[in-house]
């Protein structure tokens, strides 16, 4: 199984890396070191989300709400930031990862004690945040000159000629890696999803495990809120809008299963580099930004397709197949 | 052991009207293992064939042969006569030959009368479904059967009993010679037995063929007008009910030729590890008490559904007991969660190890030490190196024989699994280890050796409860045996007084006085 991921984190890989050599060989701006630290760097918001939401899928669940999330923290943040324009980074950053966290918690603490599904818990807290946005902001926008320097400066801010919104990216991605592979929490999720009742049988507590990977997902969602606001320097109420169904392809696409219990860091890196790299070729290939949406959907059903592919024949009771034969 | 196979076969009836179905030698093997070895039975209008046998005798293969979901590997089925093969479940439906399940497999977001007509619902001239004509067949074909069933309510909205008339109304439409039931009662009260035996008269009388498969030998001796009965896939008698009594049919059912050896055990009981008492369940059981020693394996036998897995669950905090205590080591314990269970040191191997074993996805070595991440894990963060050696070490003990500890657990063969999933608990280290139908569809070599495993564990001073509905491995394993019936330990048999016809008697609820 594990040779089977590395193999498909591979096979991402290489279609990466072809799809790069392909826009190189008419546009070879496109991979000089300076472009590729810009895609990475645009793609950074996808990939701490899709890390998240990775954390969700691989406990049988979807967070619908991520981009929501973001946008809330975002406006809170930022209107923070104009009440205080004082307030150091490393506060606004704890603000946005703590208020991520708690409207994470509110989508797991309904999955895990009310058991309502989740793809209904997070349709519905999405359309809640959203209208708390606009409750906050009155429907305004806060713009670039009403927040500090300090505020918008960070994300941009430059080490070894690499953004902090990426360095934050990598850390992230660090950082999962090893509670994915290196914690109990992280085996749990993987547990939970790929077999909720043998789970309940271990002595995991299922709806915990799940509300914890909510939790997860909505502090990056939060921290995003932070980085996607000061990056852009604006903040309102539709923000990200539907940013959640590219973080949701980002997954599926980096081989995380969505019937839960599969998947890899790698996955969902690989996975949103590759919606990230699309994205920003396309215009400079001069194709419409509208065949993106037709390659990303492409992207998603050959995922899926080769997913399945992988997954059949493993595991099925010999009767059953019998069955099918006679 | 008087009815010797060639005499039981020349019981067969000849003198009764001519089979609307008859299987006829019939054989059919699956990997490994032989389902049904050269079977024959015989199905007549206006008659309820009983079949009987233990649990593996073979039933419901037959019941999958006859309606065309599996096909036999030799010998004929055949149809008022003429042989006739069933390429799919379809054919055996077009020959009359219907089936209703212990699990009816009806659609509970449907009406009562789309349920009855689906795939053969009468058309309008356009093709489209004509629902007023449906719904008045329906309900002439729901009175002939006396069911006082609205025919437009949803079918989620029915009782079991009403579904079983839902089913056999569907049975009807398709103007079904023949209607089998599988353990139609299972699910039943007493009121509702009543209503169904009723029905069975009803379809005895339209002149159907009935075969009816129950392990409660009350119900056959009332309705059954014949009995076959098949033990380990094969055939070893048949005859009208008038001639045979509840012993001879124990008899039948149980003799037979011990072919699994079971490895020899001193045994040698502790100190009470395990004491339960009163336990009860608002639906599932009740009073529920026994102990249970260090080194002693305790056997519960009893039909499907009552109740042993059920008391098991409860007992390692998977449903809540309401009444009743449990006492570990002498001491009191609070059992809310699998957790807290695991913690005390009692844990529990599943019957379904596809859905309540093993996480098929997860690496061997993984899903060895998932109860035991606390102990594998310092400081928060798992060690790989520390949960190799602990998999290794008792998927070693286990003799499993993987490629590799990091292939994925799916990839095994289902004795293979069964090993990891032993390996998980005995890796926690539990004090007591509840094995719930531990050899249920694994092939002879690993059967062996998870019965050689269980009695090295109680030689080693672990308490095991095994819960087994193959009277050989009761008989071959357990030093004790609990026999549970609807709920409640119907008997509790010691070493020396264990005996098949005990087993079957009780699970059964033969009783002694009717010898």
């Amino acid at each position: 199984m594990t040779a089977l991921l590395k193999s498909r984190e591979a096979i991402l890989l290489a279609a990466i890396l072809a799809l790069l050599a392909l826009i190189a060989a008419r546009f070879p701006g496109f991979v000089a070191p300076s472009n590729l630290v810009r895609v990475f760097t645009d793609t950074s918001p996808l990939i701490i989300l899709a890390l998240g939401q990775m954390c969700v899928i691989l406990t049988r669940c979807i967070d619908l709400s991520v981009a929501a999330n973001l946008a809330l923290t975002g406006m809170v943040v930022a209107m923070l930031n104009t009440a205080a324009p004082d307030l150091p980074v490393a506060a606004t950053l704890a603000v946005a990862l703590a208020l991520g966290a708690v409207l994470g918690a509110i989508n797991g603490v309904l999955v895990w004690k009310l058991d309502i599904p989740p793809i209904v818990v997070t349709l519905g807290t999405m359309t809640i945040f959203r209208g708390l946005i606009f409750l906050l902001s009155n429907g305004k926008w806060i713009n670039a000159h009403e927040m500090s320097a300090s505020f918008t400066g960070f994300p941009r801010a430059e080490i070894l000629g690499v953004p902090m919104l990426a360095w934050i990216a990598i850390a992230a991605v660090l950082l999962l890696a090893v509670v994915i592979a290196r914690t109990p929490l992280g085996r749990a999720f993987y547990a939970v999803g790929g077999n909720p009742h043998a789970a309940v049988y271990t002595g995991l507590n299922v709806g915990r495990t799940q509300f914890f990977a909510f939790m997860i997902s909505g502090a990056l969602a939060g921290l995003t809120g932070y980085l996607w606001v000061a990056r852009y320097s604006v903040a309102y109420v539709d923000i990200a809008g539907g940013f959640e169904l590219e973080v949701v392809a980002a997954c599926v696409i980096g081989g995380i299963s969505i019937m839960g219990g599969i998947g890899s860091v790698g996955g969902a890196l690989l996975g949103a580099l590759f919606l990230g790299v699309v994205k920003n070729a396309l215009p400079v290939v001069d194709i419409s930004p509208f065949w993106q949406l037709a390659i990303s959907g492409s992207a998603i059903i050959i995922a899926v397709a080769f997913n399945a592919q992988s997954s059949r024949g493993r595991g099925r009771v010999i009767l059953r197949r019998a069955e099918h034969r006679t | 052991m008087l009815m010797q196979n060639a005499a039981a076969t020349d019981t067969r009836p000849r003198t009764a009207p001519a089979p609307v179905v008859a299987l006829d030698a019939i054989t059919k093997t699956f990997p490994g293992v032989t389902a049904l070895s050269d079977v024959s039975l015989e199905l007549h209008p206006g008659e309820v064939t009983a079949l009987v046998g233990e649990n593996g005798a073979g039933k419901s293969t037959v019941v999958k042969i006859l309606t065309g979901i599996y096909r036999p590997d030799h010998g004929t089925i055949r149809v008022n006569g003429a042989p006739v093969q069933f390429a799919a479940a379809q054919d055996a439906s077009r020959a009359g030959i219907t089936a209703i399940h212990q699990e009816t497999v009806l659609f509970d977001e449907l009406t009562v009368a789309e349920n009855i007509f689906i795939g053969h619902a009468p058309r309008t001239r356009a093709g489209l479904i004509n629902t007023r004509r449906m719904r008045t067949r329906a309900r002439a074909l729901l009175d002939s059967i006396d069911a006082e069933i609205d025919v437009g309510v949803r079918l989620r909205d029915l009782g079991i009993a009403s579904k079983h008339l839902v089913a056999i109304a569907r049975a009807l439409s398709i103007d079904a010679q023949v209607v089998i039931m599988d353990e139609p009662t299972a699910a039943l009260s007493h009121k509702e037995i009543q209503e169904l035996y009723a029905l069975v008269e009803r379809l005895k009388a339209q002149g159907k063929a009935i075969l009816f498969i129950s392990h409660k030998f009350d119900e056959i001796f009332r309705i059954a007008d014949r009995y076959t009965v098949f033990r380990d896939g094969r055939f070893v008698g048949a005859g009208p009910m008038a001639e045979v009594t509840e012993d001879a049919l124990v008899r039948m059912m149980v003799g037979r030729s011990v072919e699994t050896i079971f490895p020899a055990r001193a045994r040698k009981p502790g100190e009470i590890v395990l004491q339960v008492e009163g336990y009860s369940h608002p639906t599932e059981f009740e009073d529920i008490s026994f102990s249970l020693r260090e080194g002693e394996i305790l056997g519960f036998y009893g039909l499907v559904g009552a109740g042993r897995s059920e008391v098991m669950q409860a007992l390692f905090g998977i449903t809540r007991p309401s009444r009743g205590t449990a006492r570990i080591g002498g001491t009191a314990a609070t059992i809310r969660a699998p957790a807290q269970a695991i913690r005390a040191g009692i844990v529990y191997v599943p019957e379904d190890r596809g859905t309540q074993g093993a996480i098929r996805g997860l690496p061997i070595f993984q899903n060895v030490t998932l109860p035991s991440l606390r102990r594998t894990s310092r400081h928060g963060f798992l060690k790989l190196a520390e949960e190799f050696r602990l998999a290794r070490e008792y998927t070693g003990r286990l003799d499993l024989r993987a490629a590799a500890l990091d292939q994925a657990l799916g990839n095994l063969s289902g004795g293979n699994q069964q090993k990891v999933v032993i390996a998980k608990w005995l890796a926690t280290r539990p004090r007591v280890i509840i094995l719930d139908e531990p050899t249920k569809g694994i092939d002879i070599g690993s059967k062996a050796a998870v019965h050689e495993f269980m009695a090295e564990l109680a030689a080693e001073g672990l308490a095991v409860i095994m819960i087994s509905s193959e009277i050989p491995e009761i008989l071959g394993m357990a030093d004790r045996a609990i026999v549970m019936r609807e709920g409640r330990i119907a008997a509790e048999v010691a070493g020396g007084d264990l005996s098949p016809e005990i087993l079957v008697r009780h699970a059964a609820g033969i009783t002694q006085d009717a010898q």
